[in-house]
């Protein structure tokens, strides 16, 4: 253990230029797939959270269930789809970050609309008599509510993130781990692992949980203080 | 929803600055084995041959079989890999159009330094599987239809031990670092790349038992694909790398990639 | 003082509400039994009753945020077209939900789900700001103030909406004295504007300052509709006897 923090102290130090390279692939590539996830899940979640109809119950269970869909699963299938011999195989996706991106959209995408679904459904039963006598429709409704829901969605897409950034068997699949253009934190780690290279692996393990809490550590400040002041 | 709208067109602008990279496409995808990437050579050899063509190759380092199943879906532009039954039955097939001999390194058996079965004393590699499996003494078994494990189940057969399983043979499903890593922490036998046996780190007491029958000789190919098949693949720039290999430059390249020391791979381009 | 611009009444008005055999069940209970009720143009009307006799339920049927099981809700004045009933009525909470945002941005937001244009909305949010004297806290995010300024607030947001008749449920049970005089003073603004108000309380002191008819519910059945000083003085039934006693109350 002492090696590996000695390790990732090292690496930071010295800034080296491939690290750098695969550090800014890893936060590009997992920042972009939860902008897109949030972007489709927010009001997907927020809809199901407003009307009822009919299978609903059957949709919020998938979703759940689907929160805990395996990487590698959500890998195979944009494998099989962007792949030449798939459907979309003319597109010559796989094996670039914009793969990595449509896996990582797919895992997040359950995980943000789920428990967006929960939070905007708890608002809503607050919210829902006087906005429903301001004359608000169902849909006006859904970024009004989204809006005041902010501070426990921020949560909610930190989750996607952190999802994200942690898994490797998607992007593995989708991305090949080439070196220099998909390679990214995981997936080097999951090499130097192979390579037997423990202490390397552990200290780029290390400074991934460090960017993971950076992001999330100034979510947290940004968050508290703007929740202090309204309240 | 001017927030909406304002959000839409970061996504736009990230995804675009995504995409961007792509643009060049002075590029192959080359689907090899992980023996190859994890030693390093091909950080060695590829810069040469992107200084000498402008032409980057992009390594997927994947296990044999699943290599020639990327190849099979035209998803690599060409392959490098070690089975030569495989190959060429990969080129009968019709998936490949040609087939050529790169280079070769060996297979190493490699166990705890006390070596319970006494492989050290092995006539030749068969006997040395022939007594793991009389001992039971735990064997770590790549089990990922790799090049490796293909070349290990042929050993198995010439040992005369069909299908070899019970509580000491453990199938892994992992790659070959990965089976080093649990061969070193169960103190088992386990049959490696020599490459990859260099390269790696996480020996404890592992050490190399059993070396040097030519039975343990390890093919690598390169496998031109069929542009028949897949007619939207690069495959000018795949026969120049194909072809780079096989010259005089590309083998000795390879020839001159030393790792601690040692040379890896031995160039045997006809 | 601005004036509120008075719509054409004749032309324009949803009133009169006449509501006829509303009973409303939930879950195998009678919370409202055949309740027949017209409310004409003008005044001040309170419904009173003890816990649970059916009062708000009544103000969410007649406001349209429930449907009644049996009977039906008809809006019958001249003006009362689908769009014109949702955005010519307003209605006042007990406990007032205010959005995660200022309390003007509250009443702008008000004003923009009605379609209000923009330049209008802000003219139209600050007037109503500064009618329920809010000017200092405006820019104050809503949710951290106090009850009786929510309150206000949420009486400035509906009077910016200009709401033809103004349906207010026990508005006052949860605020200290100040905060109950400054809403009592707001419902006389609205009723010199013309609005018609419909609000529900128990305090008795309360209805008899503020209203011009009461109408008494128990265990969901109209008892009584009569006005405040003949409810107070004569009352017909022993039920309402009791409540003006102060025996009633559940």
């Amino acid at each position: 253990m002492d090696n590996a923090f000695q390790t990732a102290l090292r690496l930071i130090l010295e800034m080296d230029p491939e690290l750098l390279g695969i550090v800014t692939l890893s936060l590009r590539v997992s920042l972009t797939a939860v902008v897109v996830a949030s972007i489709i899940a927010l009001p997907v979640g927020a809809a199901i959270a407003l009307w009822q109809f009919p299978g609903r119950g059957v949709v919020v269970t998938i979703l759940n269930a689907l929160m805990g869909l395996p990487p590698v699963v959500a890998g195979l299938m944009v494998y099989m789809t962007l792949s030449r011999a798939g459907p979309l195989g003319e597109l010559g996706l796989l094996f670039t970050p914009t793969a990595m991106v449509i896996a990582q959209v797919i895992l997040i995408l359950p995980i943000v609309a789920a428990l967006s679904r929960q939070i905007v459904e708890e608002l809503w039963g607050e919210y829902r008599e006087q906005l429903q006598s301001l004359g608000v429709s169902r849909l006006r409704a859904i970024p009004t509510l989204l809006w005041d829901a902010r501070f426990s969605l921020v949560t909610v897409v930190l989750a996607g993130f952190g999802r994200a950034s942690a898994e490797v068997g998607a992007v593995l699949i989708v991305g090949g781990n080439i070196q220099g253009f998909t390679r990214v934190m995981t997936t080097a780690i999951a090499l130097e692992t192979n390579k037997g290279n423990l202490p390397l692996a552990l200290g780029l393990g290390i400074i991934l949980l460090l960017l993971v809490a950076t992001v999330n550590g100034v979510a947290y400040v940004v968050g508290e203080a703007a929740r202090r002041r309204l309240g | 929803m001017k927030h909406l709208f304002r959000n839409l067109v970061a996504v736009v602008a990230v995804l675009g600055a995504v995409t961007a990279a792509q643009a060049d496409d002075r590029y192959i995808t080359l689907a090899s084995t992980t023996s190859t990437e994890a030693s390093g050579l091909f950080e060695h050899i590829i810069p040469e041959f992107r200084e000498e063509t402008g032409i980057d190759v992009r390594v997927v380092a994947v296990g044999t079989g699943q290599a020639f199943e990327i190849g099979r879906r035209g998803d690599a532009d060409i392959v490098l890999v070690h089975d030569t039954t495989g190959e060429k039955e990969f080129v009968d097939n019709g998936y490949a159009t040609e087939r050529a001999d790169v280079m070769y390194n060996d297979f190493v058996i490699i166990g705890p330094e006390d070596d319970p079965a006494n492989i050290s004393e092995a006539d030749s590699a068969a006997d040395a599987f022939a007594r793991i499996a009389e001992a039971e003494a735990p064997f770590t078994s790549r089990g990922d239809d790799s090049g490796t494990h293909r070349a290990e189940l042929r050993m198995w057969e010439s040992a005369g031990v069909e299908d070899p399983s019970g509580r000491w043979y453990r199938e892994l499903g992992s790659g070959m670092g990965e089976t080093l890593n649990t061969a070193a922490g169960m103190n088992a036998y386990v049959m490696a790349d020599r490459a990859t046996w260099v390269a790696f780190d996480n020996r404890q007491d592992l050490t190399i038992l059993y070396e040097g029958d030519e039975a343990l000789f390890n093919q690598y190919g390169s496998l031109l694909l069929n542009p028949e098949r897949h007619p939207d693949l690069k495959h000018d720039l795949a026969e120049q790398w194909h072809e780079w290999l096989l010259s005089e430059d590309g083998q000795e390249a390879i020839a001159s990639y030393r790792l601690r020391g040692q040379q890896l791979f031995f160039p045997n381009a006809e | 003082m601005n004036r509120m611009e008075t719509p054409d009444i004749d032309t324009t008005s949803l009133l009169p509400l006449e509501l006829a055999g509303v009973s409303f069940r939930h879950r195998g209970q009678t919370l409202l039994e055949r309740l027949d009720l017209r409310l004409e143009r003008n005044g001040k009307t309170l419904l009173m009753g003890p816990n649970g006799a059916g009062k708000s339920l009544l103000m969410r049927i007649c406001h349209g945020l429930l449907r009644p099981s049996t009977g039906t809700v008809r809006w019958t004045g001249k003006g009362a077209s689908g769009d014109a009933i949702r955005r010519r009525q307003a209605m006042v909470f007990q406990r007032p939900v205010m959005l995660r945002r200022s309390a003007l941005a509250n009443v702008r937001y008000a004003l923009a789900v009605q379609g209000v244009p923009r330049g209008e909305r802000r003219s139209r949010a600050d007037e109503a700001i500064e009618r329920f004297g809010l000017e200092s806290i405006a820019h104050r995010p809503a949710r951290v103030l106090s009850g009786g300024e929510q309150q206000r607030l949420a009486l400035a947001r509906a009077w910016a909406l200009r709401p033809e008749i103004l349906f207010m449920d026990e508005p006052t049970s949860a605020l200290d004295p100040a905060a109950m005089n400054a809403v009592e003073e707001a419902v006389q603004t609205f009723h010199a504007q013309g609005t018609r108000i419909v609000m529900s309380s128990h305090d008795l002191g309360q209805a008899r300052r503020l209203a011009d008819e009461v109408i008494f519910l128990v265990n969901g059945r109209l008892m009584e509709r009569a006005p405040v000083t003949a409810f107070f003085e004569q009352p017909r039934s022993r039920e309402a006897a009791a409540f003006i006693r102060g025996d009633l109350v559940w």
